[in-house]
């Protein structure tokens, strides 16, 4: 039972991951991405056919594989932010790159095509994800307190307020991009060395739905409440053994519900340390 | 003649194409979103249409009439649910399309969870003969899906050019405020607009039904459409029909010639290229994001 446990925890804590890489993209500069699903599938594939066949060993292979989800977000990223595009614009073409990208590897015979490839070492321990965990947060935080990080904020209150500030749009997106893919590779990673098989259908638009789900429940510009409803989303539904489609019926209507009565999502801009520091301030009022 | 057979394949795989577009175009052109939910309300027009060949035994005339109201009042539906509350506090855009996503997504999962995910084939409806033409073999179910979507868009635009709720339509294109001093019900216009788009879904829903199969996730060709829909310009119904066709001829074309893998790398492409490059697409207006 704590095996089930244990596993559960370890799906969630890789799912955080990716969750994280994608509010420091869509939380904070307020662009909707319907494709970072593709940067796990990258990061995943990666990292798994390096370790699959013996090229490098796992953290060379997690490296490499952040490293080619970035690269892969410049692809995309450098023509459609420059191109300012309208934001739901720019969200179906970041949809129809990660659909693009679902059909070369179905098709590529290095990753074994459509069948996928099993025989992964399973190398993801505990402390590897409680590590990579840590590892997001503490730079998702840095950047966010930096100058660029300030900057994707003013960006998403209103653009041409920060562009007429001196704020260059394109380069303080595209770099909160390529951050945000980098973790999403990294938790693509972690996840083809926990489950030891990966299969292009399991990078689509509907787990970026399910991505784009938890930081909009969450709250967009807030880390800990995406963080809080990726471990919802994730480990309540597994708990209590609920079938992947009335799982995904809930999300879909999960998410309509939050657009209609509260889409501020869980924590709105708030994070956790925030609601602690109110009641302390209260208790010193007592 | 392989010529002139892949140009009819892709003229009538454009024609279903065009017919998705259009509902795509009349959402976006009213409320300027991209109505992610378009392509579940195809699909549950398939399932309507396929319930009522299938165990009711009827022609084709009541199977797409059936299908025409059924999918009309689930966009309706749709709207009033999880759009309404969003426009009229004046939501970006964005948050519609989320609503939008989510809608998509739970239709469909409702559907494999109720129904399953097997696939269906339609019961045969008319003959699927093969006609030579031009010493090519044409098949006749091709050319119907050409002619019915021509036809009915034809119609669509003597609706909006002509009548008065079409002059209304035409007036909330350019400014739905303005529109609504007037005293046009604008409420009444966007559920007169989604019940035209769910028309055209259902209308939609039966060809791909007929073509292909019936399953839950058959509304993702309406990527196609999406993309079909961006080539002639979003919000734009000529753009739709010309949008259509191109895509589905180029796309023949491509599978035929080139290989039919690279057909959907092709086509994303193209939209991703289209995006960048000519955003209004051939025949769309100006579309900035409003400040």
């Amino acid at each position: 039972m704590s095996a089930y446990i244990i596993s559960i925890c370890m799906l969630a804590g890789i799912n955080m991951v990716a969750v994280i890489g994608l509010s420091i993209f869509t939380g904070f500069t307020g662009l909707f991405s319907l494709g970072h699903a593709a940067f796990v599938g990258i990061g995943a594939y990666i990292s798994g056919v390096l370790t699959y066949h013996e090229y490098t060993d796992f953290y060379t292979a997690l490296i490499a594989g952040m490293a080619g989800a970035s690269v892969a977000s410049l692809i995309i990223g450098i023509p459609t932010l420059r191109a300012k595009l309208r934001s739901d614009y720019f969200a179906i073409a970041i949809l129809g790159f990660g659909e693009a990208l679902r059909v070369i590897l179905e098709n590529l015979d290095i990753t074994n095509g459509a069948r996928g490839l099993p025989g992964i070492e399973e190398k993801t321990t505990p402390g590897v994800l409680l590590f990579s965990i840590a590892a997001a947060l503490f730079t998702a935080r840095s950047f966010l307190k930096s100058k660029y990080g300030s900057a994707c904020i003013a960006a998403r209150e209103d653009s041409i307020a920060a562009e007429m500030s001196g704020i260059n749009l394109f380069r303080t997106r595209l770099l909160s991009l390529a951050i945000s893919a980098a973790f999403c590779g990294l938790s693509g990673g972690l996840l083809a060395h926990y489950l030891s098989f990966i299969q292009p259908v399991m990078f689509t638009l509907v787990q970026s739905t399910q991505l784009l789900a938890a930081v909009i429940a969450g709250g967009m510009g807030s880390l800990s409440g995406p963080m809080i409803a990726s471990f919802i989303f994730i480990a309540l539904p597994e708990a209590l053994r609920v079938a992947q489609m009335w799982r995904l019926a809930a999300y879909g209507l999960l998410l309509v519900l939050i657009m209609v009565y509260r889409p501020q999502g869980l924590m709105g801009y708030r994070e956790l340390t925030d609601i602690f520091k109110i009641f302390k301030s209260k208790e010193g009022k007592k | 003649m392989l010529f002139l057979q892949t140009l009819v394949t892709g003229l009538s795989v454009g024609g279903i194409y065009a017919l998705m577009a259009v509902g795509y175009s009349l959402v976006f052109s009213v409320l300027s979103f991209s109505n992610f939910a378009h392509g579940a309300v195809i699909m549950l027009g398939a399932y309507i249409g396929l319930g009522l060949a299938a165990k009711l035994n009827l022609g084709l005339g009541l199977v797409l009439s059936g299908s025409i109201a059924g999918a009309g009042i689930i966009a309706v539906l749709n709207e009033r649910l999880a759009y309404r509350a969003l426009r009229q506090r004046r939501a970006p855009s964005l948050y519609l399309m989320i609503s939008a996503m989510g809608c998509s997504v739970f239709l469909e999962n409702m559907v494999y969870a109720t129904i399953g995910s097997r696939f269906y084939s339609f019961p045969k409806l008319f003959d699927h003969q093969v006609v030579e033409i031009a010493g090519s073999a044409l098949s006749l179910l091709d050319l119907a899906a050409f002619g019915v979507s021509l036809i009915s868009i034809y119609a669509l635009h003597i609706f909006i050019m002509k009548t008065r709720m079409g002059i209304a339509i035409r007036a909330g294109v350019d400014d739905l405020t303005m529109c609504s001093l007037m005293g046009v019900n604008t409420n009444r216009l966007i559920s007169v607009v989604f019940f035209l788009a769910g028309a055209f879904a259902g209308i939609a829903g039966i060809f791909l039904g007929i073509k292909y199969l019936v399953y839950p996730t058959m509304g993702w060709v309406t990527n196609k459409a999406y993309i079909a829909a961006v080539i002639g310009g979003l919000g734009s119904l000529p753009g739709a029909l010309i949008g259509g066709l191109i895509l589905g001829v180029l796309e023949t074309f491509v599978s035929v010639y080139v290989s039919s893998i690279m057909r959907d790398v092709f086509s994303f492409t193209l939209l991703i290229i289209l995006l960048i490059w000519l955003p209004n697409g051939l025949l769309g207006h100006e579309a900035e994001e409003k400040v």
